[in-house]
Parts: C-alpha cells; sequence; structure tokens
C-alpha cells in the first residue's frame, strides 16, 4: 500500500485547488462529479500506483484544515509523529 | 525493504483550537492557513483555555466562530486597545489579536503605535495583503505602487496617494517591541517558517518579554482577480520585495534561549 | 465616615475607587484632569489597573476590553474627549458590557473653552454614537451627589448591563465641597466575575462579546432586548428632586449646576412672595417625564433653565405636551448664569402669569 493517504472533508473543501497544485506526486484530483454541501467541487485522493508519501504539504497549503494525513511510519515512532 | 513493523500514524488533522465551523473566506484565502497557524500554536502551548482573542473588522470579523476559545470584538482598528484594557487586568491570561492591513495600518495606526511603544504584554498577528477585502477590494496603506484597486483604478500612483506603509519596519523602532517579524503564506516551505514564527510570538507574550506581532503576508484571490495559485504566486513575486520577510526585532532573551 | 473638604474630579474619582473599580484609562482633558491625576496616583496604590491612554478613543476601547474581563472599570472626559467616545459607547451598548464614564463638560462646540456648560445633554441623554441605544444619565448638583451617583452608577451599570453617565459640568469638577466618602470595597474576585465575561474556556464553551448581528432578523431581536431593558429602566430608575412646588404657580425645570442657581433665584423669589419651585432631574435618562407632566397638571407656567441653547427643554415639552407655557433661560459657550439673571426671568413669568 502507499506509504501516504489522506482524506478532504467535503464538509470544509471549498474546492480552492491549492493542495492539487502542490502535491509532489500529483495524486490530487479534482471530483467534478459531485458538490460539496456548500456548492463546491472538492478535492480527493486518487493514487492508483499508491504514490503518495503523506508529506502533508497539501494539509500545509489547505486554508480550510480540510485535509487529514496518514503515514506509515515504524510502530515505535508513533508518538512522536503525531502533531 | 525493511522488517520493521509499520503502522498507520495521522501525522496532521484539524488542531484542537479551531471549531468545526466552514469558514466564510474565498477558497484559498490564507486567513484559514493564518488561522490554522495560531491554534496550532495555542494547542501546543496548552493555552487555549486561557486565552482571549480580539477579531477586527476586515473579513475576519467572524474569526471568532472558528477559533474555541472565548473572543471580543473591537471596533475597526482599536483591537490593540481592547487588548491591552483587557490584558492588563488579565495579566496572566495570553492576549491576541488578529488585524488586517485596514485595521492595524489605517485607522488603527495609532493605537498599535502605541500598545507597541508601551511593550504591551499581547500578541498581534497581521494579515497584509495590500488590499481591503471585506469592503471590496480598495487600496490600502499597504497596497503596492502601482496595484490596481478599486479606489486606485489606474493603480496606486505614489504622488497621489504616497507610498505604502510597512509596519514591521516602524514598529520595530520601539523600545517596547520585543518580536517583530514578517513570514509570508505563499507556499509550504514560508508557512512552515511562519508557525514557528506565531509560535515565537506568544511564547514572547509567555515570557514577559514585551510586545510581540507576527505580519503575515497573504492573499486575496477575489479582490486581485487571479485564481488561488497565482495569488500565492504573486505575493512571492511582487509583495516580498516590497515587504522583506525577516525578523526587525529580536529580544536579546530570545536570542540566548536559541542559543542555550 | 467623617466630611472633607473634596475637589469635584478627585471626589468622583476616589468614589469610584471606594465603589471598588478595578481599572481606569483615561487621558488629559481640562477640566477634569484632576481625575486623571488621582487614579494614576491611586490605583497603583491599591494594586488596582491605571493607563494614561493615548487618546480618548483609545481609552475608551481599553474600558471595553476591560468591561468583557467582568470587572468594573471607567473612564472620565469632557466634550470633545467624550466625541471621540462615541464609536466606542455605541459598541460597549451593543454588546452590552458595564461601562461607567463621568463626563465633565466644558463650552462648545468644537475646541471650544473649559468654562462650565450642559452643553453635552443631547449627546449623552439620546446615546451620541450611533444605532438605537440610550445610556443611563445622572447629574449630579453637589460634590456630595457626585459621589454618590458615581457609586450608584456601578451597581446599576451591573444590574442592567449597560452604561452609566455621571454628567456634571468644569464647575462640579472644580470646586470643593465638605462631602463623605464611604468606605472602601475590594476589587471583585476572579471567581465572582459574571457568568458573561471573558474568562479562558475553560471547561466550557466559548463565550463571545461583540456587537455585530448580521442577520438583520437577529439584529432586530437584540434591538427589542434593548428596548425591553429600556423599558425596566424607565419604570425603576427614575430620580429627581423637587422644592417648594406645593403651591407653585411657577416651575423651574433645571439640573446640575443650573438647578443649583434655580435653587437660589427661587429662595429669593420666595422670600418675595412669587410662588415658584422647583423641579431638578437628577435622572436625565430615564426622564422624570411623568413627574414634570403632574407638575404641569398644577402650574400656570415652566421655565427651564440650562446652560446650553436648550436641549433638555425638548424633553421638557414632551412632558407638558402643551398643558402651559414653557419657557427658556440659558447661556451657552461656558457662561454660567447667575441667580440674579434666573430671578429675573421668574419675575417676569410670574407677571405674565398672573396678569
Amino acid at each position: 500500500m502507499a506509504k501516504g493517504r489522506i482524506v478532504v472533508d467535503e464538509e470544509l473543501c471549498k474546492g480552492c485547488e491549492l493542495c492539487i497544485s502542490v502535491c509532489p506526486k500529483n495524486v490530487i484530483k479534482m471530483a467534478n462529479d459531485r458538490f460539496t454541501p456548500q456548492g463546491y467541487h472538492p478535492a480527493e485522493l486518487v493514487d492508483p500506483d499508491e504514490e503518495c508519501t503523506g508529506c502533508a504539504i497539501c494539509s500545509i497549503i489547505c486554508p480550510d484544515a480540510a485535509i487529514t494525513v496518514f503515514r506509515m511510519v515504524p510502530v515505535e515512532k508513533i508518538k512522536s509523529t503525531k502533531p | 525493504m525493511t522488517d520493521k513493523k509499520m503502522a498507520e500514524a495521522l501525522i496532521f488533522s484539524k488542531p484542537e483550537s479551531l471549531t468545526d465551523v466552514p469558514t466564510h473566506y474565498c477558497p484559498g484565502c490564507t486567513h484559514g492557513v493564518a488561522h490554522r497557524l495560531i491554534a496550532e500554536a495555542i494547542d501546543e502551548m496548552g493555552v487555549r483555555e486561557n486565552t482571549v482573542g480580539i477579531a477586527p473588522v476586515g473579513c475576519s470579523v467572524f474569526a471568532y466562530n472558528y477559533f474555541n476559545m472565548d473572543f471580543a470584538e473591537a471596533a475597526h482598528g482599536r483591537a490593540p486597545a481592547m487588548a491591552t484594557g483587557f490584558k492588563r487586568v488579565n495579566p496572566d491570561m495570553n492576549v491576541f489579536t488578529y488585524q488586517g492591513d485596514g485595521d492595524l495600518a489605517s485607522i488603527g495606526a495609532a493605537e498599535i503605535l502605541h500598545a507597541a511603544g508601551r511593550g504591551e504584554m499581547i500578541t498581534v498577528i497581521f494579515i497584509n495583503n495590500a488590499i481591503y477585502g471585506m469592503t471590496g477590494g480598495q487600496m490600502a496603506p499597504t497596497t503596492l505602487p502601482g496595484q490596481k484597486t478599486t479606489s486606485s483604478p489606474l493603480g496606486r500612483d505614489i504622488e497621489t496617494h504616497g507610498f505604502p506603509l510597512k509596519m514591521c519596519e516602524i514598529l520595530s523602532q520601539l523600545d517596547g517591541s520585543a518580536y517583530i517579524v514578517r513570514r509570508s503564506l505563499h507556499d509550504a516551505a514560508n508557512i512552515r517558517k511562519a508557525k514557528k514564527a506565531v509560535r515565537q510570538a506568544f511564547e514572547v507574550q509567555r515570557q514577559g518579554l514585551g510586545f510581540s506581532m507576527v505580519e503575515l503576508l497573504s492573499n486575496c484571490p477575489t479582490n486581485w482577480r487571479m485564481t488561488a495559485k497565482e495569488s500565492l504566486v504573486w505575493i512571492g513575486e511582487h509583495m516580498v520585495p516590497v515587504f522583506p520577510i525577516g525578523d526587525f526585532k529580536v529580544h536579546p532573551a530570545i536570542v540566548e534561549s536559541k542559543k542555550g | 465616615m467623617a466630611k472633607e473638604l473634596l475637589k469635584g474630579n478627585v471626589a468622583f474619582a476616589e468614589a469610584a475607587i471606594r465603589a471598588g473599580c478595578e481599572a481606569y484609562y483615561g487621558y488629559p482633558i481640562t477640566p477634569q484632569t484632576e481625575a486623571l491625576e488621582h487614579m494614576a496616583k491611586r490605583m497603583p496604590e491599591l494594586g488596582r489597573v491605571f493607563l494614561q491612554a493615548e487618546s480618548e478613543v483609545a481609552a475608551i476601547n481599553m474600558v471595553y476590553g476591560a468591561a468583557c474581563a467582568g470587572v468594573r472599570v471607567m473612564s472620565s472626559s469632557s466634550s470633545p474627549g467624550v466625541s471621540l467616545m462615541m464609536e466606542g459607547l455605541s459598541y460597549i451598548a451593543g454588546s452590552e458590557v458595564p461601562v461607567v464614564l463621568v463626563d465633565i463638560m466644558r463650552g462648545g462646540p468644537g475646541l471650544g473653552n473649559i468654562a462650565p456648560s450642559q452643553g453635552d445633554y443631547n449627546q449623552i441623554v439620546k446615546g451620541g454614537g450611533h444605532g438605537d441605544y440610550r445610556v443611563i444619565t445622572l447629574a449630579p448638583a453637589t460634590i456630595q451627589e457626585l459621589i454618590d451617583l458615581t457609586v450608584e452608577a456601578f451597581d446599576i451599570a451591573e444590574k442592567y448591563r449597560c452604561i452609566v453617565v455621571v454628567l456634571a459640568d468644569g464647575s462640579i469638577g472644580q470646586m470643593m465641597e465638605p462631602a463623605e466618602l464611604p468606605p472602601m470595597q475590594d476589587v471583585r474576585k476572579r471567581e465572582d466575575r459574571p457568568a458573561w465575561s471573558l474568562t479562558g474556556a475553560k471547561d466550557r464553551d466559548p463565550r463571545v462579546v461583540t456587537s455585530i448581528y448580521i442577520d438583520p432578523v437577529e439584529e432586530e431581536v437584540f434591538n427589542l432586548k434593548l428596548v425591553e431593558k429600556q423599558k425596566e429602566i424607565e419604570a425603576n430608575e427614575v430620580r429627581f428632586r423637587s422644592l417648594h412646588l406645593e403651591d407653585a404657580e411657577i416651575a423651574v425645570v433645571a439640573y446640575g449646576t443650573a438647578g443649583r442657581i434655580a435653587q437660589s433665584a427661587i429662595k429669593q423669589a420666595r422670600d418675595e412672595g412669587i410662588k415658584v419651585g422647583l423641579l431638578r432631574p437628577i435622572s436625565l435618562y430615564p426622564f422624570p417625564y411623568d413627574e414634570i407632566g403632574k407638575v404641569a397638571d398644577q402650574v400656570k407656567r415652566i421655565l427651564v433653565v440650562e446652560m446650553s441653547g436648550g436641549q433638555m427643554l425638548d424633553d421638557v415639552r414632551l412632558a407638558v405636551n402643551g398643558k402651559v407655557p414653557v419657557d427658556f433661560y440659558g447661556r451657552m459657550g461656558g457662561m454660567v448664569p447667575l441667580p440674579d439673571e434666573v430671578f429675573e426671568q421668574i419675575q417676569e413669568l410670574n407677571e405674565k402669569a398672573n396678569a
């Protein structure tokens, strides 16, 4: 599986596309097939080749704190990776 | 491939000091980023329950809907005076103002100058996007020469409108200022540095070193008539040369503590 | 406690301190600066907060900030400075935090002069700042009243969560009279701060103090709440003094220093057999409309005396409602009428009344 994974909260995402513009692996895409409750097209993770590294740059740039980021890490390190 | 046991860790989630309310800010507006950095700093310091924020007049007038802490609403420009009045009777609380460029550098110029001059133990987060957002894109004291706004439709003309005010440079002259820095929110690397500065500013207050302010170069895609991405690029290309990123005043105690 | 010879400005500052005022934020302006100076000396002695702000604009906003914390806080100023505070007062009224302000009126408009006047009646009594709100306005005529009303002001402001203005003039601020100060009250303990105040969201939901209601539906609801509060205030907080009204044919209505001067004139008139009395409003908001209405049922003429061009005059006319003629005598620009001048007016009216 991919090292990283993101979940976009569609209550908060405004489809500003900044996450897409900064993702180094190009694994975030606009979901133009649907609208959020606020009427935006949300962003979503589209990562068929399991390239997401969980770098979290998307969550840094996201103005709406809409992105939750997960990353596979050695078990013993888990306490220290939580922000 | 290592044989180490791996598990999924949570790398980032919304800070506790932010509420779940979706913001009314435009898509791509860095107000949201600034709010998050403040919330992260407050969470890390564990001071949410002892913090009071003072909201300005501007796009962030409803900031109190997005921060999970006690808040007051100030009149335009008056937040530093309100914060002063509140902090003086609650010296042990963490008090910050959140102000835009009209609020802080135009109508509030006297209040910010004197709060810094008195060395008020408050933290000011100054959102500089070189324009008046809420009222529809008028010229601000920090609008760049040549920049078109609805009240400078031909571009800011130095002859008529004078020069932009550089608030970090001004306030760093005052003995009461302990930590005056400018950072930017236009890319992840700068946002990371901005976060450190915001945290440092609150620590300066906690340690009673004096007045602290972090100016954050921010965007306004709507009134700049750009996409969110274009607006971040514009900050880097046009605002940073006029408003250089840097440390304008750093209390010696901070320097010392970093050495040790 | 024994009587002391006190200057007005010092008296109200010390009275506020005795009432447990925890913070004072102000700015120098004649003729009330002695209050600021007294606070500068006394507040630090008691471990309380004093700060000279950079302007009255800043001062009233500092007051607003401290009021959000649920502490007793005040400012004082004079007419041009109070004009600067109007924005802040509107915000304070719109967020329902209690605040006490003392206005020592001087000659105006504009920079005017430093002599006494009553030219701020409209500014204070009708609200002054933008929007629909009223401030409770109390008008002393003696140093003792100034002391007592300042102390009461804090209680009333907290009872109704509103602004209370003690409205005096430069002569009251500057003159010295024997008066008694109340015993000292400590400042409120942290744990006793009101349930709406900002104390840090520990073990509770966050609180917000604001005056913005962006939805007009909600804003109207808030305004109606203020109206209900005003009705309660009007029912319970009217204050006035009356003198020699029992058999009066002429009534003088005057407040503060003008009321005191009228009192001397009335004494002189009574000595000459003129049946004249005084109704001296002490609360200008809520105004004693009913009481003046009753006086109008009884007398033949009413004389309003003010140190202005006639501002309370309008409220008296409303109260009298056309029942009897209402005359006016005023001095402006810092001129203080002598009792003789008012006596002459009473004489003239007496002749008209009995013609």
